[in-house]
């Protein structure tokens, strides 16, 4: 029916991209794969980006953990300072150059990385290229583990209600609210309690959280409502940002539950000694 | 005339979105009524639109526009060509204020007393009203959210719904107030109250004004969708008819309007279509009994044949003004549409004000998101709004006289060295595998010396709380040499 409407004479005029783009994934397990840890993992949240090498190498996956990496560039990026956001990335592109794939335990930097990575480079045919070929092989955490590894687990631990908040850009741009969604309704002792408002967003936004802290407060302080009113026990998320911004709140108001990453939430539902403890 | 004069008044408080917002945030009636009604919204939207068909009709939506805009000028001639043999009378308006002039000479020409005007943002981008009534010439809004808004003296908060912020008490209390009605909340009455007020004026009306929401090239055909029977009066009733739109509302031929109009019905209220759709292809015949005696079409540019400039831009001009994106989105939500202090508040008001107004006058627009993402997936025509918002938080950084193929008008009005600094030693901190690890040794070690207070963070967040060792380091810890290099 559509194929009339497509001789448009592109000139100067653009039409939409595919996002979430669509994606194949690979057939067999590699044997290696990179982790890029992200800015906010190695400071704020390291025990869920060793819990993610955890949860690869009980797959069977030696993961690579580049020591050079640092961030991808998003903050700078979404704030305008577009020059400064391609140097850092510049920086990155340099370190995950053989063909592993890139497993990242955050939906927006693995966003950044899928989707905004090749337009930074756009003007540069030689970065453009490898722009491009990492865009391709990067991963957000849960769905590497889902589609490529094809995890089989059985849960160790004891019942709980979990709430789950997905990123953003985990969800718009990577699709991978469903891969998490996944992932937890395959632990048999985990009840996943939707939430009320559970696509919106929570308020972080990188630098929009102190650009605009009073209209960023009203958001969290809702997302905390809701969270609240599925009377889960615990909330996880996939996302470091989110995760420092909903706890935060949480904390600042002495409201809410425990939260955690995702990747540790896992490797303690599936690790008998690690639910022992 | 000065770039400070032409500002219209509205647009003033544009340029303190953050102080708006903090008054509307604290405004516990206006939340509550906001996020029922958008609730509500999006649920109708959701409940006409089953997944299958709405992705792959989202994509008919974008490529038709793109095509449309790809060969805009063209298609502008031939809609002006058309619409001229068809007997109407076409206008072009590169500003409000000659738009306004347009409008006024007509006005004059026929003596005109009293207008009366279906809804059309343009108009409201015009100020039209204020500009009838200075001349002395009564100018009634007959939509029924404008009319109520009209009779509090407030702007339109929401492009569709214009008085979405107000509930049933609040019109009720409104209407006993200014017209004498008896108090009654059912909304049914107050409809009816509404109606019966406005008829009488249709009659009395030299002039009806409306917008249009399709401009159809191939025949010369202007296309309006309404609800309430007001637009289909405005525009037969009175013996002249203006209808008044952006340059960018023209499609090819008929056959777009299809998947369009379907799109814009259902992304807007959740209708497979509107009550009323009417083409307006010329005026009266002389063999026909009704119908106005002229038309006129006036096309307006007012900034934006600066985004039709840039290739990224341009696409903010595939709206076809059905303000799912302000539905959706959270911030809105929150401070509703009067915080935005444009005309088109929202994500769409974000993206478009900057070319209407100027960077300068919308400088905190781009930045009142948290690339949620939620404007673009609803957007029936595909429009990359976040990636917009993006590029224009990157013009509002630049320096002002930065060299630029097409600079946007108040290109680096939020430009600030201090910040551009503080960025640049953010690309040393984390290009500097030695400094980075320096920083983050420094900032777990010292992890107990967080202040208690960090700026706007603390304000809704507990003081951020480093780990006591980095990933780096627990990574060095458990892999072995060979799968730490940088592979080079
Ligand atoms: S930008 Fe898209 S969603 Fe927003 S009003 Fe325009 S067409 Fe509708």
């Amino acid at each position: 029916m559509s194929e009339m409407f497509f001789d448009a004479a592109p000139n100067a005029t653009r039409v939409a991209p595919a996002r979430p783009l669509p994606r194949d994934y690979p057939a067999t397990k590699p044997g290696d794969v990179y982790l890029f840890g992200t800015c906010v993992v190695d400071l704020f949240y390291p025990e869920a980006g060793l819990d993610a090498i955890r949860l690869l190498e009980r797959e069977g996956v030696r993961v690579h953990f580049p020591d050079q990496q640092s961030c991808c560039g998003q903050p700078a990026y979404t704030s305008g300072y577009t020059d400064e956001a391609r140097a850092v990335a510049r920086a990155q592109l340099a370190l995950f150059e053989r063909d592993y794939p890139l497993v990242v335990p955050s939906g927006s930097c693995a966003g950044m990385f899928r989707h905004h990575y090749p337009a930074l480079f756009a003007d540069d045919p030689v970065l453009l290229a490898r722009a491009q070929a990492l865009a391709e092989r990067t991963f957000e955490l849960a769905e590497f583990l889902l589609e490529v590894c094809r995890v089989q687990w059985r849960d160790q631990g004891p019942p709980v209600a979990v709430a789950l908040h997905t990123s953003c850009s985990a969800r718009r741009e990577m699709n991978t609210h469903l891969h998490v969604r996944a992932l937890l309704d395959r632990l048999d002792n985990v009840e996943r309690r939707e939430h009320d408002h559970e696509s919106e967003c929570c308020g972080f936004g990188g630098t929009f959280c102190v650009r605009m802290p009073e209209i960023s407060g009203a958001m969290v302080a809702n997302k905390v409502e809701s969270l609240e009113r599925s009377g889960a026990a615990r909330m996880v998320t996939a996302d470091g940002g989110c995760l420092m911004n909903i706890s935060g709140a949480m904390e600042k108001r002495a409201a809410g539950m425990p939260s955690e990453h995702l990747a540790s939430f896992l490797w303690r539902r599936t690790n008998p000694a690690a639910v022992s403890q | 005339m000065n770039q400070a004069a032409r500002i219209p008044a509205v647009e003033l408080s544009s340029r303190q979105l953050k102080a708006n917002a903090h008054e509307a945030l604290n405004d516990a009636q206006l939340r509550t009524n906001m996020r029922t009604a958008m609730d509500s919204l999006i649920a109708k939207r959701l409940a006409v639109m089953p997944e299958a068909e709405r992705e792959p009709l989202r994509e008919l939506g974008n490529h038709v526009r793109a095509r449309a805009l790809s060969k805009l000028p063209e298609l502008l001639e031939r809609l002006e060509a058309r619409l001229t043999a068809n007997g109407v009378q076409v206008h072009w308006a590169e500003t409000v204020e000659e738009a306004n002039a347009v409008v006024l000479d007509i006005a004059r020409r026929r003596r005109a007393r009293a207008v009366i005007k279906g809804k059309s943002m343009v108009s409201e981008e015009m100020e039209m009203n204020e500009a009838l009534e200075a001349e002395g010439i009564e100018s009634l809004e007959s939509d029924m959210g404008e009319y109520i808004i009209q009779l509090d003296h407030e702007k339109p908060t929401h492009i569709i719904m214009p008085a979405i912020h107000k509930n049933a008490r609040q019109v009720a209390k409104l209407f006993e107030q200014h017209l004498g009605e008896p108090y009654t909340e059912d909304v049914d009455e107050l409809i009816q109250t509404g109606r019966r007020v406005l008829r009488k004026k249709f009659l009395d009306a030299d002039i009806g004004v409306s917008g249009v929401n399709f401009a159809i090239a191939e025949t010369g055909t202007l296309l309006l969708v309404e609800n309430e029977g007001n637009g289909r009066m405005s525009t037969t009733v009175p013996p002249v008819h203006i209808a008044v739109t952006g340059i960018e509302k023209v499609v090819e031929n008929l056959r777009d309007v299809v998947p369009l109009l379907s799109l814009l019905t259902r992304s807007a209220l959740g209708q497979p279509i509107t009550t009323y759709v009417n083409m307006i292809s010329g005026p009266r015949k002389a063999e026909e009994r009704d119908g106005p005696e002229e038309v006129h079409l006036v096309l307006l540019d007012n900034g934006r044949s600066q985004a039709f400039m840039d290739a990224e831009l341009r696409q903010t001009l595939n709206c076809i003004r059905c303000g799912a994106c302000m539905n959706h989105c959270p911030v809105y939500t929150r401070i509703g549409g009067r915080a935005y202090g444009t005309v088109y508040p929202g994500p769409i008001g974000a993206i478009i004000s900057p070319h209407l107004v100027g960077l300068e006058n919308a400088p905190d627009h781009p930045s009142a998101s948290s690339l949620c993402g939620a404007c673009g997936e609803v957007c029936p025509v595909k429009i990359p709004i976040p990636d917009i918002l993006r590029r224009l938080r990157e013009e509002n950084v630049k320096p002002p006289a930065a060299a630029s193929a097409h600079p946007l008008r108040g290109q680096g009005s939020k430009y600030s060295p201090g910040e551009r600094s503080l960025w640049r030693m953010w690309v040393r901190l984390y290009t500097s595998p030695r400094l980075y690890r320096a920083f983050s040794f420094a900032l777990t070690r010292l992890r107990r010396l967080t202040p208690a207070r960090l700026g706007p963070w603390t304000l809704n967040h507990a003081p951020p709380r480093p780990a006591s060792r980095s990933l780096h380091e627990l990574a060095r810890e458990h892999l072995d040499h060979d799968r730490r290099g940088a592979d080079r």
